[in-house]
């Protein structure tokens, strides 16, 4: 009996503990001058994301910045309702996401990324290349065999078998495959029309593989695939790369460098909203499969402590920021963009109010 | 206030036929009620009771809230999602009958196999092993039971699928090969592999509440056909027999838990919402669509669509349960019967 009681008063003691937590940790909400900032989208950019928010947390330690990877299309969602501070997308919003938020959107593009084409085919040493055309009629379910004359055409002296190809693609709505068959819509016009771009396209072959991983572990496991995934994920587990041809007629390796240069390769025809698809770009050394990711925030700023404590955190970011972009497999951003993306940055206000100034 | 105690106590003797899981209460809570009487014994019925009132609460709330998000795409589709087979979220085509397909007949290739399978471990563990067989055998299947899904979706893909693809596809399109079940390429990802993972992910749910049936069987029904002069095998039929109903319930649990899972799944079914014949080729469920495609998903009618699945795997769900409880009802009357 009495070692009943004694677990009873230790059950009791538990609660008490548990509550005095629990009270503790709602408490400290708001102490002081502690700025909250809430943002959220797209997965592609996260490992940066989450590098710049602890290396800004430790120069402004006041500022609690907070980004969860929700995916592209649920930052659109909640920067539309309003219920986050910023948002992330690796598309740009439509028009008509963009009409329907209750105010003017800025896109302000942070990093560059790219999608590359990687194989499992055996007896093949140097790396396969690819004409666009050919990358298409492959995930069109047009070319069927690996010895097939077109891949042979880019690919002199290479031992090409016998083989069906079989076809990876994502299966899980993605920007890596929104962006692919962004660039498969521009180089090819059946595409296009039967196809289209997309997170989540109605692929006409091949398997889905859930993820960056879900689609490497298939190419690597089954002999005869092709595949795509994101460039940070391909360098990172050393999967073989094919060169693709670009706009200019050179094959180019899917590098950091390259990416840089497809984005520099288009401010000209960037628009003024920075809202702008950079595959199939120009440029002698642009790799033609390449993307911005961007921050998605108002114009006009509710609340004029958080409104400048995004500002600033957006300023640092595609400055310092953009020198962690290298060591996590991003393309930074080149100058020419910086430049215009400082002007998107500037034009941010609160209560008609610019909010970045005296620096 | 005395009639309103009788009316409780009334009910709580109504309510005995429920069995009610008594050992999750803890001893001392339960003691200090139950002998004070009327008083106590109101309290506890009220207290079971809300606890069910909040299932059945739970439930209706989430049809609700399905058909609600749903009606968009319920609208504009009408019942033809029901019947196209056609997903293009890019054109904004919805269909669900390629992933209705997808997650029946994988449930029922996993049934397929882990029902035999299940039900030789549980006669094993309860009839003929010893116990110092029959506890760490349990206790490992048990363990399999506790494996997160995603991991049985990276074995899957990193040894089960090149296993099938190596040794056992090419096997099968030999032999069967004349069957349209296994005819076309072999990739080692597919129906037949999604089918495959779900029958080891659900093989411990039915052979763990299968063991715990036959185990409930009354030893003097063996006794007694021992006794008859029974073999081994017939006092085992006895049981069997027996504990058809609670083995029918066991099965029900496993197809539940075949129906709605979904990372396991999606790594190795390929994902490709299609209806083929053959178990080789690519196929896709309903749930895996939805864990795929849901963070994407920015249109108003893409969403609506997706939630409508949602609702479509409740339905499919609660009709397989309900066409499984009327089997298992005519079944285990006609034993019954017959055995009388």
């Amino acid at each position: 009996m009495p070692s009943l009681k004694i677990i009873r008063r230790g059950k009791i003691a538990l609660a008490l503990i548990s509550l005095a937590a629990f009270a503790i940790a709602s408490c400290s909400g708001n102490p002081g001058s502690e700025i909250r900032l809430q943002g959220a989208g797209a997965t592609f950019p996260n490992p940066l994301y989450q590098k710049w928010l602890s290396e800004y947390g430790k120069l402004h330690p006041n500022i609690k910045i907070d980004y969860q990877s929700i995916g592209s299309g649920g930052g659109i969602k909640q920067i539309q309702a309003r219920t986050i501070d910023f948002g992330a997308s690796d598309s740009p919003m439509k028009d008509e996401d963009l009409k329907a938020a209750p105010g003017e959107i800025l896109h302000v593009p942070t990093v560059l990324g790219a999608v590359v084409i990687t194989y499992n085919l055996s007896g093949v040493s140097q790396p396969l290349h690819f004409s666009p055309d050919v990358v298409a009629d492959i995930f069109m379910g047009k070319i069927k065999k690996w010895n097939d004359a077109r891949i042979k055409a880019d690919n002199a002296g290479a031992n090409l078998s016998d083989t069906d190809i079989t076809v990876v693609h994502r299966s899980d709505g993605s920007g890596t495959s929104a962006v692919f068959t962004d660039y498969l819509s521009k180089i090819s016009a059946e595409w296009k029309e039967k196809v289209g771009a997309g997170t989540s396209p109605n692929w006409p072959v091949g398997i889905g593989g859930k993820g960056n991983e879900g689609v490497t572990g298939q190419v690597k496991q089954t002999p005869n695939t092709i595949g795509y995934v994101e460039l940070a994920y391909a360098v990172q587990n050393n999967l073989p790369t094919a060169p693709i041809k670009n706009k200019a007629g050179n094959f180019i390796e899917p590098t950091i460098d390259a990416v840089t240069a497809a984005a520099a390769g288009s401010v000209a025809t960037t628009p003024e909203d920075l809202r702008v698809s950079i595959t199939d770009a120009g440029g002698a050394t642009a790799y033609p499969i390449s993307s911005y990711t961007y921050i998605l925030a108002y114009k006009a700023q509710t609340d004029e402590t958080k409104g400048k404590a995004l500002v600033d955190f957006l300023w640092w970011g595609i400055h310092d920021g953009e020198a962690f972009a290298k060591d996590l497999r991003y393309a930074p951003l080149p100058a020419d963009i910086v430049k215009r993306a400082e002007a998107k940055i500037s034009s941010i206000t609160a209560g008609g109010k610019p909010l970045r100034g005296g620096q | 206030m005395k009639e309103r105690s009788k009316k409780v106590k009334g009910k709580s003797e109504e309510g005995k036929f429920f069995p009610f899981p008594f050992f999750l209460l803890p001893s001392a809570f339960s003691r200090r009620l139950s002998p004070t009487g009327n008083k106590g014994d109101a309290i506890f019925h009220l207290a079971i009771s809300a606890t069910s009132v909040i299932v059945v609460l739970i439930v209706i709330a989430m049809i609700m809230a399905l058909a609600s998000h749903a009606t968009v795409s319920i609208r504009q589709f009408g019942f033809s999602f029901l019947t196209s087979r056609e997903w293009d979220p890019i054109k904004g085509h919805f269909g669900s009958l390629a992933f209705i397909y997808g997650t029946i007949v994988s449930s029922l290739i996993a049934l397929f196999i882990s029902v035999p399978l299940s039900l030789g471990i549980a006669i094993f563990l309860v009839e003929q092993a010893p116990p110092v067989i029959s506890r760490p055998i349990t206790f490992l299947v048990e363990l399999l039971a506790a494996i997160p899904s995603v991991v049985y979706g990276l074995w899957g893909i990193f040894v089960l699928a090149p296993f099938l693809r190596l040794h056992v596809e090419p096997l099968l399109a030999r032999w069967f090969g004349w069957l349209p079940l296994f005819q076309g390429p072999i990739t080692g990802i597919g129906l037949l592999t999604g089918g495959i993972i779900l029958a080891i992910m659900v093989t411990p749910i039915i052979s763990a509440v299968g063991r715990d049936v036959l185990a409930a069987v009354p030893r003097t029904q063996r006794e007694a056909a021992l006794a008859l002069g029974a073999t081994k095998w017939e006092s085992t039929r006895v049981v069997l027999v027996n504990g058809a109903p609670g083995i029918a319930g066991a099965v029900i649990l496993g197809l539940g838990r075949a129906l709605g899972e979904t990372m396991a799944v999606t790594m190795v079914i390929g994902n490709r919402p299609q209806i083929s014949a053959s178990l080789f080729q690519p196929s896709y469920t309903l749930a895996s669509v939805i864990a795929n495609e849901f963070t994407e998903a920015t249109a108003d009618i893409y969403l609506s669509s997706l939630v409508e699945l949602g609702l479509i795997l409740f339905l499919v769900t609660f009709v397989v349960n309900a066409v499984a409880r009327l089997l298992v009802w005519r079944v285990t009357r006609g034993t019954l019967g017959a055995a009388a």
